[in-house]
């Protein structure tokens, strides 16, 4: 049988706020267990909520960005359970009338195809505490310093058809909400999170029952999880079984999924409207204010890219993922002039230089300005491709901006032809029976061989020597 | 001393006739006598009162004092008062030491007021007659067998008994209405959203409103001038200003348009009861107003809907006692679970378990529609009555209750009997419209309480209605017997 | 609509209130009294009506974004059943 597998993520966004959502606690990550908890998001007796304004704004930009419908009323509700990390007994979310109404995104996948993927809504809700586990005589701890942190918890349809589409929707979705700078985006510490419906089915068929793979902290921790859970129900369903409707832990040292033992047995949390908040209603001017300052979104910019800089698909993809590359990236064609020139370092040297070091671009300790420099010396011909990696690396290492390495260490391009003259002579005379040999080749041969007389003559000028004044110098001395 | 008004007592206090410490000390001297029998409080704290009332003291005599300076006051137990323990009435928060202030607190005590202590509630608010209450019932000052209302029971008896000048209450479903009306006293319901709700412990958060139980309009009028206003902590709480409430007090009624819904005048009505609310009206005719018979079709339903949406908003409310970060905690949990269901068992007392049940049933799934929405529905029904009604009239005039005071644990078994003597007072908590209290004509001796409900935001129109009628009668001056 | 020994265990465990089987009856008896008042709703016809969900028509305020909380643990959590390490404890929690 052939299966057709059915994705839906639901991503929850961490909002990128000072405070809480409903109090004035902060909400900054790593703080002692309980020092960001405040009488609000701890629940005391007689606290009440009051809404966070850049919540709201948060919400509406993300609205903008992936056009979807934005709802001048939407109402806070309470989703009643018990769980020691809820410290009021129900979490305030919106159910019947979310912020965001329906959008849509577009993905690109590595073959170059793209596809739209159906944004169901987005609500704003605020996140729990968190249970440790470790070390309390067999309790468990409760830091609720995360409680009351704002989300934007992003519903998308059951548009994916297997965990690449899914990666690459989650990772759209990651590149929106940095660019919009309303979620930091860091999975590790749980700003972003995705919990994965997936279902098998024939194809064609209705969909198939679905399971949530909760508990995942990367992309490529989604494949996996997605991956296995698709073999799972499809081995489950070939051997006559059926899929339970159920939500399953990813456990990423086994790379399996498995049942949570049912947290909601009862499923039922007993939605309504929150009596101590009011319905959210947005005019013109809040939304207006809200997205005046939009930055200009990733699939815009890529094509920019294309456009302006006469970048190639890959290039753009590669110079939009985040938009302090992007930035990074323009910020070096002003300072350096030449984009191809600019692209190629920013997407070779400097990438592969941060890679190695587990850096994001917004540490690296060479700035755009600096990269800039040492383009315009390619450029003006002062230092050859070769040596300017040479002056990258001391840029890299903290040796200052690229003329002062060029101007220290005496990298300047030797383009004297005085000076160049003797070099090759030199080595022309050290050479005589190469020179012999060239003399009596043909023309192909000589173009082979010519690279060991550049070679030797880039050997003894230390690599300053101008590649192209070199070879021309070259050809005329060996001329027979 | 202990009979005086609050513009009285704060002559003599600014004249210098007497001290807060001398006054709060008389008060202190009374509850020590009385309170054994009335069980108002459930925790005093004379030390800090006299502390207070020292600092009222010197705030006096530096001529900086406002009209409650000095004046010893008692808060219900269901407001958080920092430092203090605020029970709420529950053995859940039997061991509550609350670590802020509510707003209505602090308010109150920067206006200079003295806290003599807390006083006795019905359990979480939950009650009619203060026999909810995990610290026993409360009794009538005007017949120790006969309960004191509720849920400000033990407010309403405290200002009743003089063992306070005034007192805070809040008005769920008639909290403050009702008691004042079976303690012969003066109740204010002020708007919803009058009132800010911050630290007052919820029990249904869109009726919940704050207000004051005191001997007459007059001091009400003093009392919500340092309660009401906006609150930044609540976001429910009205933006509205707030006017001077004590300057119209005297104005005349001529002109008045006083509607009477004749769904109040029905057969549930003690007989003697509704001819003490038509003397009373008689009483406005005189002093130039106009009454009318007008319907409010839809208030017969009023208690219905009142027991799914307060039951409703309770059951989510009261999720947060889990005796996990305070409260009550069961000895030796074996597991979560057990935590749980036996801090929250052993925690809340019966009504209080039996509303949490009625409303997670009204909110569960497939009941949520016939139960929670169509109450909401019928709530704005409701509404529209008294929107049309306010067409017409400038106040509406009723009975409080449907009785006098009834016999402590006549209806204790019974929770609808119990809960249809808040027949007349709940539709206005719906509504969120303001509501008061007032003492007319006793019948056998027990207080009878007319009740005044008036347009949003015009509390100064009702304490203006109220106050002249307290200006043509004695009623509210009356005192129980042995007091 | 009155309720059976079934529906009050349902929803005392939604609730986390522990019920014991002998008053199961009892506590289903009261209930079903209770909502048999509330079922004089249903003499109502509500098609179309708006629910009202609350008493004002206000629109929700919203608070700028500014830390105004300091660190209170050590307060609150003085009146906490069990806490160590600056962790409210509870029983172990499975997940």
């Amino acid at each position: 049988m052939q299966w057709e597998t059915v994705i839906g993520l639901e991503i929850h966004a961490q909002l990128a706020t000072r405070s809480k959502i409903f109090s004035g606690a902060a909400t900054a990550f790593g703080a002692a267990p309980n020092t960001q908890a405040c009488a609000v998001d701890l629940g005391l007796p007689g606290v009440l909520p009051v809404l966070n304004r850049e919540a709201v704004v948060m919400a509406v930009r993300f609205s903008a960005a992936i056009g979807a419908d934005l709802e001048r009323r939407s109402v806070f509700a309470r989703k009643n359970y018990f769980y020691p990390d809820l410290p009021k007994g129900y979490q305030i979310s919106q159910f019947e009338l979310p912020i965001v109404g329906r959008g849509r995104v577009e993905i690109l996948l590595d073959d170059g195809t793209a596809r739209t993927i159906g944004v169901t809504r987005a609500h704003l809700e605020e996140d729990a505490g968190k249970s440790l586990h470790e070390d309390f005589h067999g309790l468990t701890g409760i830091d609720l310093n995360r409680a009351g942190t704002p989300l934007l918890e992003i519903v998308s349809e059951p548009d994916m058809r297997s965990a690449r589409e899914a990666v690459a929707y989650a990772r759209k979705i990651h590149q929106i909400v940095r660019y919009l700078g309303i979620c930091d985006g860091n999975m590790q510490e749980g700003s972003f999170r995705a919990d994965a419906n997936v279902s098998v089915r024939p194809f064609g068929a209705e969909l198939g029952t679905r399971a949530e793979l909760k508990n995942i902290n990367s992309f490529r921790f989604l494949e996996r999880a997605i991956n296995f859970e698709v073999e799972r129900q499809i081995d489950l369903l070939e051997s006559g079984g059926t899929v339970v409707q159920e939500t399953r832990l990813y456990d990423p040292d086994r790379d399996e999924t498995r049942s949570m033992r049912s947290k909601e047995e009862a499923n039922d949390y007993r939605y309504f409207p929150d009596p101590d908040l009011l319905p959210v209603e947005l005019d013109d001017e809040f939304v207006a204010a809200a997205i005046a300052d939009m930055p200009e979104l990733p699939d815009v910019r890529r094509v920019r890219f294309c456009e302006e800089y006469a970048l190639g698909q890959t290039d753009a993809v590669q110079l939009t993922a985040n938009r302090e590359l992007a930035d990074y990236y323009e910020a070096t064609v002003r300072a350096g002039g030449d984009a191809r020139l600019a692209a190629n370092w920013v997407t070779g040297e400097l990438a592969g230089a941060l890679n190695r070091e587990g850096m994001e671009i917004g540490q690296s300790p060479v700035s755009a300005m600096m990269l800039g420099g040492l383009l315009q010396r390619i450029s003006d011909n002062t230092i050859s491709g070769k040596i300017a990696k040479q002056v990258f690396d001391a840029m890299w290492g903290g040796g200052g901006s690229a003329d002062e390495i060029i101007q220290s260490q005496g990298l300047k391009q030797i383009t004297d032809s005085g000076a160049l003259e003797e070099i090759v002579n030199a080595v022309v005379d050290e050479n005589r029976s190469q020179v012999d040999a060239y003399r009596q080749a043909d023309e192909k041969k000589q173009a082979k061989m010519l690279g060991f007389f550049v070679g030797r003559v880039m050997q003894a000028s230390k690599g300053k020597a101008n590649p192209k004044q070199v070879n021309e110098l070259l050809r005329r001395k060996l001329a027979p | 001393m202990h009979n005086k008004s609050i513009m009285a007592l704060g002559a003599g206090l600014r004249a210098g006739d007497f001290s807060s410490v001398e006054l709060t000390r008389a008060f202190l001297d009374r509850i020590a006598q009385y309170d054994g029998e009335l069980n108002c409080f459930i925790t005093l704290d004379p030390e800090r009162a006299l502390t207070s009332a020292a600092a009222a003291d010197r705030l006096i005599r530096s001529g900086k004092a406002g009209p409650l300076a000095g004046i010893p006051i008692a808060h219900k137990d269901i407001f958080c008062t920092d430092g203090v323990k605020t029970s709420c009435g529950s053995r859940m928060l039997d061991n509550f030491i609350a670590p802020y202030d509510a707003t209505v607190v602090s308010r109150l005590s920067e206006a200079g007021t003295v806290m003599l202590g807390k006083t006795n509630m019905d359990e979480f608010a939950m009650g009619s007659s203060n026999e909810t209450s995990y610290y026993g019932v409360v009794r009538n000052p005007w017949d120790s067998s006969l309960v004191p209302g509720g849920s400000s029971g033990g407010s309403a008896a405290s200002v009743a008994a003089r063992l306070c000048v005034a007192a805070t209450g809040t008005d769920t479903g008639g909290s403050i209405r009702q008691p004042a009306a079976l303690c012969g006293i003066t109740g204010l319901k002020p708007t919803y959203g009058r009132v800010s709700r911050y630290g007052m412990i919820a029990f249904a958060s869109s009726l919940d409103q704050g207000g004051a139980l005191t001997r007459s309009a007059e001091d009400a009028a003093v009392m919500l001038q340092a309660m009401a206003g906006f609150d930044h902590r609540d976001s429910t709480s009205a933006q509205e200003p707030v006017p001077d409430y004590s300057e119209n007090l005297n104005a005349p009624l001529t002109g008045l348009k006083i509607g009477l819904p004749k769904e109040y005048f029905n057969e549930g009505l003690d007989g003697e009861v509704a001819r003490s609310v038509e003397l009373a009206v008689d009483e406005y005719r005189r002093l130039g107003a106009e009454a009318m018979e007008i319907s409010l079709p839809n208030s017969e339903l009023s208690v219905a809907t009142y027991y799914v949406v307060a039951p409703a908003e309770c059951s989510s409310n009261l999720s947060r006692f889990d005796g996990v970060r305070f409260g009550y905690r069961c000895q030796e949990p074996k597991d979560l679970e057990d935590l749980y269901k036996r801090s929250r068992s052993e925690g809340f007392g019966a009504e209080v378990k039996r509303r949490i049940l009625i409303g997670t049933y009204a909110l569960s799934a497939g009941y949520y529609d016939a139960y929670y929405l169509k109450a909401q529905q019928i709530r704005h029904l409701i509404s529209d009555d008294f929107r049309r009604a306010f067409d017409k009239v400038d106040v509406i005039m009723g009975p409080t209750s449907p009785t006098t005071a009834f016999a402590i644990g006549e209806k204790a078994d019974d929770p609808v009997t119990m809960y249809l003597s808040d027949i007349y007072t709940i539709a206005a908590n719906l509504a969120g419209l303001p509501g008061i209290s007032i003492p007319v004509r006793p019948v056998a001796g027990k207080p009878v309480g007319l009740q005044i409900i008036g347009n949003y935001f015009q509390e100064a129109k009702l304490l203006n209605v109220a106050h002249r009628l307290q200006q043509e009668s004695d009623w509210h001056r009356a005192l129980p017997t042995g007091y | 609509m009155s309720l059976k020994r079934s529906d009050v265990e349902n929803i005392a465990h939604l609730a986390r209130l522990a019920v014991n089987t002998s008053e199961l009856d009892s506590v289903a008896g009261d209930l079903s009294t209770i909502l048999h008042l509330v079922e004089q709703m249903n003499a109502v016809d509500t098609t179309g009506v708006i629910p009202m969900a609350h008493p004002l028509h206000m629109a929700q305020r919203l608070r700028p974004d500014v830390v105004n909380e300091t660190d209170e643990r050590e307060h609150f959590q003085s009146i906490a059943p069990a806490t160590e390490m600056g962790l409210y404890l509870v029983p172990r929690v499975v997940e």
